[in-house]
C-alpha cells in the first residue's frame, strides 16, 4: 500500500481543533458540488451536467461525504459515546479522505480525457474536489487515538441484523451500478469508491467487527446474501446483457467452488479442473436436442445431470487414483497433462481418429434452453411488472447449483472428513500414523470437485448453446486457481469476491483485454507479497502463510476461543 | 533380587502378548539400521528402549507401526500378522508419538485429538453433507471422547488452544492424547520426556503409569535412565541395531555391555553426546541401586 507521510506533529498537534470543522466544510462542499453540474460535456460519464439532480458518480459521493460525516459524529458529537469506544473513527476518516481525493480527481481526469479538455469541468466539479481535498486534509489534522476496543461494541442483536441486512443492500447495489455503468471510466471511479469504502471500514475497524457479526449471524447473513443474489436480476429491468455476464460470473464461481474444495481443503494443486466442466458440458450436449447431438438417447434433463456429473467424478476417480499416491508436483503436471489430454481428445474425436462423439473442432452448436417439466429457460417472464429473460432463468438455476455446491463445502469442511484434510494439510506423516485414510481423503476431495463441476458444466452447455474444445484451455483453469488464490483458498465469501473480480473485470473493462494477463499476472504476484491468504482469509490458511507469526496466532486462539463462549 | 523382581514386575507370566515383532530387519542400502530384533510386549506391561544415538530405536519404531517396510522380520499383532501399513497398524491397536513432536500445529487442541477420532468413525462424505442423526451422534460422541481424553492427561482446560501456542510439555501430552484417541491396546512414545524438566518428567511417568493402569501396554523410548529404570517392566537395549540384551531394569543397567555401549569403546564418532549419556548413566545407576537398597 501507498503510504502518505504524516504532517510534522507540532503542526498537528497546534492544529487538532481545526480538523473537525474542516472535516465538516469538506463533507459539506462535497454534497453541495454534487448537487451542481460537475461536466459541461452531458454524453460522458452518464450525463453529469444536471443541477439539483446528481447522476451516478454524483450520488457516490454524497454517499461518501455522509459516511464522513457520520465518522465526524463519532469523533465529535452525539454518537462519539456509543461509537467513540471501538470504532476508530479518525484513521476511517484519514482513509476515507485519502480516496475520496483520488475519485474527485480521477473523476477531473475523467472529464478532461473524455471531452475537451479541462475547460469542460462546471463549478460542481471544483467545489466537490475543494470538499474531498478540506475531508483529506481533515483526516490528516484530526489525532488519532490508536486504540480501539471491540469488546466494548454492545450493539443490540437487532441492530447487528440491520447492519448485515444494510451490507447485504449496499452489494446489491453496488453490483448493480457497476454492471450498469456502461464506460470505462465510470466503472474504474466505482472501483475506487468502493477502494474507499473498503479501506475505511478495514481502517476504522468496522470490518473486523462485520467480521464477529456475521460469525454470530451467520443464519441471517446467509440467508440474506442468497435473497440479495435473488432479487439482483430485478434490478436489471430485463437488460439480458449484464444479465449475461451475472450467469458467466455464476458458472465461473460455481466452478471455482467446487475446486476449493480440492485446493483450499484438500491442499491438491488440480492444474486440469476445467476439464471436469467440460467433459459436464461435453455430455450434456451430446444428449441434447441438437441436430449436431452425436448420442441417440435423450433422456430429461435431470438424468443428464446426473450422467454429467458421474462421467466427470468418474474421470477424476480414474486420473486421481494412479496420481494422488504421490505428492505435490507431481500431481500438479499430471493434471495439467489430463486437462490438455482432454481438449485434445475432445477435439480428435470427429470420426476420422475415432468414433464421431463431438465433431472434433466445430463442436456441438444449437444445444437448445433447457426444459425441466413444462418450464422452458428460453422463455421470458413478467415478474411484478419487471421483465426476466432468458439468462435470468439460468440465473436462478446456477443460484441453486452455487447454494448446493455451498452447502457441499462448508458441510464437509466441518466434518470428520474436513478435519482430516486439515491434518493431512498440515503434516501428512503424522495424519497417516493417526490413521487417517490420506489416499482416500484426497481420492474424495478429486471426486467431490469433478462431481460438482461436472454439474455446472451440464447447465452451462444450455447456456452457452454450444461446446467446443477451445472452451475448455488450460487458461481457464489457471483463471480458476487465480480466482481462489486472489479471494482466499478454503474460503466461500473470498472465492466468490475473487471469482466475480476474475470474471467482472475484462468484461467490464474492454480496452485492457489486451493486457488482461499481464494484468492478472502482475495482480497475483502482488497478493503473493503482501498478502498470500487471499483478500477473505480463512483463519487456518492465514496461519499456514504465516507460520512465524506469534501475535497472529494469539489473535486467532482468542476468536477461537471467544467464538466457543 | 527376586524380591524386587517380583514388586517391579506385576505383569503375569501368562498375561497375554499383545505385540510379538520378531526377526525385525531393516536395511538403508548399505546400512543395516535395525537387524534382526525380537520384541515381545504383553497386556499391562511397561517396555523401556535404550540404547546409544543412532542405535536404531526410533528406526525399529517405524518399523513396527508401518512407517517403514521392514526388510524382514514380522510383526504381529493381538496373535494376528501385521501389514506394515500405519492404517492397518493404527486399526489393529498400535498408536505411537513422535521424537520430534508432530502435532497439527494450525488445529486447536480439541480438534487435533478428534483426528485421531478419525479411524474409531465412519461418518462419509453423503452423511457429513446430508448431517443425518447418525453423523450428529457421531460427532458428539468424537468431541465428548476428546474432551474427555485432554481432561486425562491434563489439558482439559486447553481444548481451545492452537497446538502451536501451547507450551512444549502440553505439546508432548496433546500427542499422547491424539494418540489415545485412536483407542489403542499398545501406545509406542517416541522419548516422551526430550526437553522436559525434573518435574514435568516426573508428571510425565505418572501420566504413563495411569495409560498403564487403565489397560494399555506402553512401549518407552527414552535417554533419561532414571526415568525408565523407575519406570519399565522390562527394558531392552539396543545397539548399532542390535538386540544387546533384555532383561528387568536391574538385570539391563548392572550388564557390563550396556556401560561400555554408552561410553564408547572410543571408536565411536559422537562421543560429546554418548559422555554426557554415560555420566546420567553412572549417575542413575547409583540412585536406582541405592533405591533398590531401601527397597529391601
Amino acid at each position: 500500500m501507498m503510504r502518505i507521510p504524516n504532517l510534522p506533529e507540532s503542526f498537528t498537534s497546534k492544529h487538532a481543533a481545526k480538523g473537525w470543522p474542516l472535516g465538516l466544510a469538506g463533507v459539506a462542499l462535497l454534497i453541495i458540488g454534487s448537487f451542481l453540474s460537475w461536466s459541461y460535456d452531458s454524453n460522458i460519464l452518464g450525463d453529469l451536467s444536471f443541477i439539483l439532480y446528481p447522476g451516478g458518480l454524483q450520488i457516490l459521493a454524497i454517499i461518501g461525504a455522509v459516511i464522513g460525516l457520520l465518522l465526524l459524529l463519532i469523533v465529535k458529537g452525539p454518537l462519539a459515546d456509543r461509537f467513540g469506544p471501538w470504532l476508530d473513527a479518525a484513521l476511517g476518516i484519514r482513509a476515507l479522505g485519502v480516496w475520496m481525493l483520488a475519485y474527485m480527481v480521477l473523476v477531473l481526469v475523467a472529464i478532461t480525457t473524455e471531452s475537451t479538455g479541462l475547460i469542460n469541468v462546471d463549478p460542481g466539479g471544483w467545489v466537490s474536489f475543494v470538499g474531498a481535498l478540506l475531508l483529506f486534509l481533515a483526516g490528516r489534522f484530526i489525532p488519532l487515538r490508536e486504540h480501539r476496543d471491540l469488546s466494548r461494541a454492545k450493539v443490540p442483536g437487532w441492530a447487528e441484523v440491520l447492519a448485515v441486512a444494510i451490507v447485504m443492500a449496499a452489494v446489491l447495489f453496488g453490483a448493480a451500478f457497476a454492471l450498469g455503468r456502461e464506460d470505462a471510466w465510470s466503472f474504474i471511479l466505482f472501483l475506487v469508491f468502493a477502494g474507499g469504502i473498503a479501506a475505511m471500514m478495514i481502517r476504522s475497524g468496522l470490518l473486523t467487527w462485520f467480521g464477529h457479526v456475521s460469525q454470530r449471524q451467520k443464519k441471517v447473513l446467509t440467508l440474506s446474501a442468497f435473497l440479495v443474489a435473488f432479487l439482483f436480476p430485478f434490478t436489471q429491468s430485463g437488460s439480458d446483457a449484464n444479465m449475461s455476464i451475472a450467469t458467466q460470473v455464476l458458472v465461473f464461481a460455481a466452478t471455482a467452488m467446487g475446486l476449493n474444495i480440492v485446493v483450499g481443503l484438500a491442499g491438491l494443486l488440480d492444474l486440469g479442473y476445467i476439464a471436469f466442466l467440460g467433459s459436464g458440458a461435453y455430455v450434456a450436449a451430446t444428449m441434447s436436442q441438437s441436430a449436431f447431438a452425436t448420442i441417440g438417447w435423450k433422456p430429461p434433463f435431470l438424468v443428464v445431470v446426473l450422467v454429467g456429473a458421474c462421467v466427470a467424478a468418474l474421470l477424476g476417480l480414474v486420473i486421481g487414483s494412479p496420481t494422488l499416491r504421490v505428492s505435490g508436483d507431481y500431481l500438479a503436471i499430471v493434471t495439467l497433462g489430463f486437462g490438455e489430454i482432454f481438449r485434445f481428445a475432445m477435439f480428435n474425436l470427429d470420426g476420422n481418429n475415432g468414433p464421431n462423439l463431438t465433431n472434433g473442432p466445430n463442436g456441438i452448436p444449437g444445444i437448445p434452453d433447457l426444459q425441466i417439466g413444462g418450464f422452458n429457460f428460453g422463455d421470458e417472464h413478467t415478474v411484478a411488472g419487471i421483465d426476466l429473460g432468458r439468462f435470468s432463468n439460468y440465473y436462478f438455476l446456477l443460484l441453486i447449483l452455487i447454494g448446493g455446491v455451498i452447502l457441499v463445502f462448508s458441510r464437509l469442511n466441518n466434518s470428520r472428513i474436513g478435519r482430516g484434510w486439515v491434518a493431512i494439510r498440515e503434516d501428512e506423516k503424522a495424519a497417516e500414523a493417526m490413521g487417517v485414510n490420506v489416499f482416500g481423503l484426497k481420492l474424495l476431495a478429486f471426486a467431490v470437485g469433478a462431481f460438482l463441476a461436472g454439474l455446472a458444466g451440464t447447465i452451462k452447455a444450455h447456456q452457452d448453446g454450444a461446446v467446443s474444445p477451445d472452451q475448455y484451455m488450460f487458461l481457464e483453469s489457471a483463471f480458476l486457481l487465480a480466482a481462489i488464490v486472489l479471494g482466499g483458498m478454503g474460503t466461500i465469501a473470498g472465492v466468490l469476491l475473487g471469482a466475480t473480480i476474475l470474471k467482472l473485470l475484462p468484461e467490464k473493462l474492454r480496452f485492457f483485454s489486451e493486457y488482461r494477463l499481464l494484468l492478472f499476472g502482475l495482480l497475483l504476484v502482488l497478493m503473493m507479497r503482501v498478502r498470500p491468504e487471499g483478500l477473505v482469509a480463512s483463519k487456518r490458511r492465514q496461519l499456514e502463510f504465516h507460520e512465524d507469526d506469534e501475535e497472529l496466532a494469539v489473535a486467532v486462539e482468542s476468536d477461537l476461543v471467544g467464538e466457543t463462549k | 533380587m527376586t524380591v524386587t523382581e517380583e514388586v517391579r514386575n506385576a505383569v503375569p507370566a501368562d498375561a497375554q502378548v499383545v505385540l510379538e515383532a520378531s526377526g525385525v530387519t531393516m536395511r538403508f542400502g548399505g546400512l543395516l539400521a535395525v537387524n534382526d530384533v525380537n520384541l515381545t510386549v504383553r497386556e499391562g506391561e511397561i517396555v523401556g528402549l535404550i540404547g546409544p544415538n543412532g542405535a536404531g530405536k526410533t528406526t525399529f519404531f517405524n518399523c513396527l507401526t508401518g512407517l517403514y517396510k521392514p526388510t524382514s522380520g514380522q510383526v504381529r499383532f493381538a496373535g494376528q500378522p501385521l501389514a506394515p501399513k500405519p492404517r492397518a497398524v493404527v486399526k489393529a491397536g498400535m498408536a505411537r508419538t513422535f521424537q520430534n513432536i508432530r502435532l497439527f500445529a494450525n488445529m486447536t487442541a480439541l480438534e487435533n485429538v478428534m483426528v485421531g477420532r478419525y479411524c474409531r468413525t465412519s461418518s462419509g462424505a453423503l452423511t457429513s453433507v446430508l448431517r443425518g442423526p447418525k453423523f450428529r451422534r457421531e460427532e458428539r460422541a468424537t468431541r465428548a471422547r476428546a474432551q474427555e481424553l485432554l481432561e486425562f492427561v491434563g489439558l482439559g482446560k486447553s481444548s481451545e488452544h492452537l497446538a502451536r501456542n501451547m507450551p512444549y510439555g502440553d505439546q508432548r501430552r496433546l500427542e499422547i492424547a491424539r494418540a489415545l484417541a485412536t483407542d489403542p491396546k499398545l501406545i509406542l512414545l517416541d522419548e516422551p520426556t526430550a526437553g522436559m524438566n525434573p518435574q514435568e518428567t516426573r508428571q510425565a511417568s505418572d501420566l504413563i503409569f495411569k495409560i498403564r493402569d487403565s489397560g494399555l501396554s506402553v512401549v518407552v523410548i527414552e535417554h533419561d535412565m532414571r526415568f525408565i529404570f523407575n519406570l519399565c517392566d522390562r527394558v531392552l537395549c539396543l545397539v548399532r541395531g542390535e538386540a544387546l540384551i533384555e532383561g528387568t531394569p536391574a538385570e539391563v543397567q548392572s550388564d557390563p555391555r550396556v556401560i561400555e555401549a554408552y561410553i564408547g569403546t572410543g571408536e565411536g564418532d559422537d562421543e560429546d553426546e554418548d559422555e554426557v549419556d554415560v555420566e546420567q548413566a553412572h549417575v542413575q545407576d547409583t540412585t536406582v541401586s541405592e533405591q533398590q537398597e531401601e527397597g529391601r
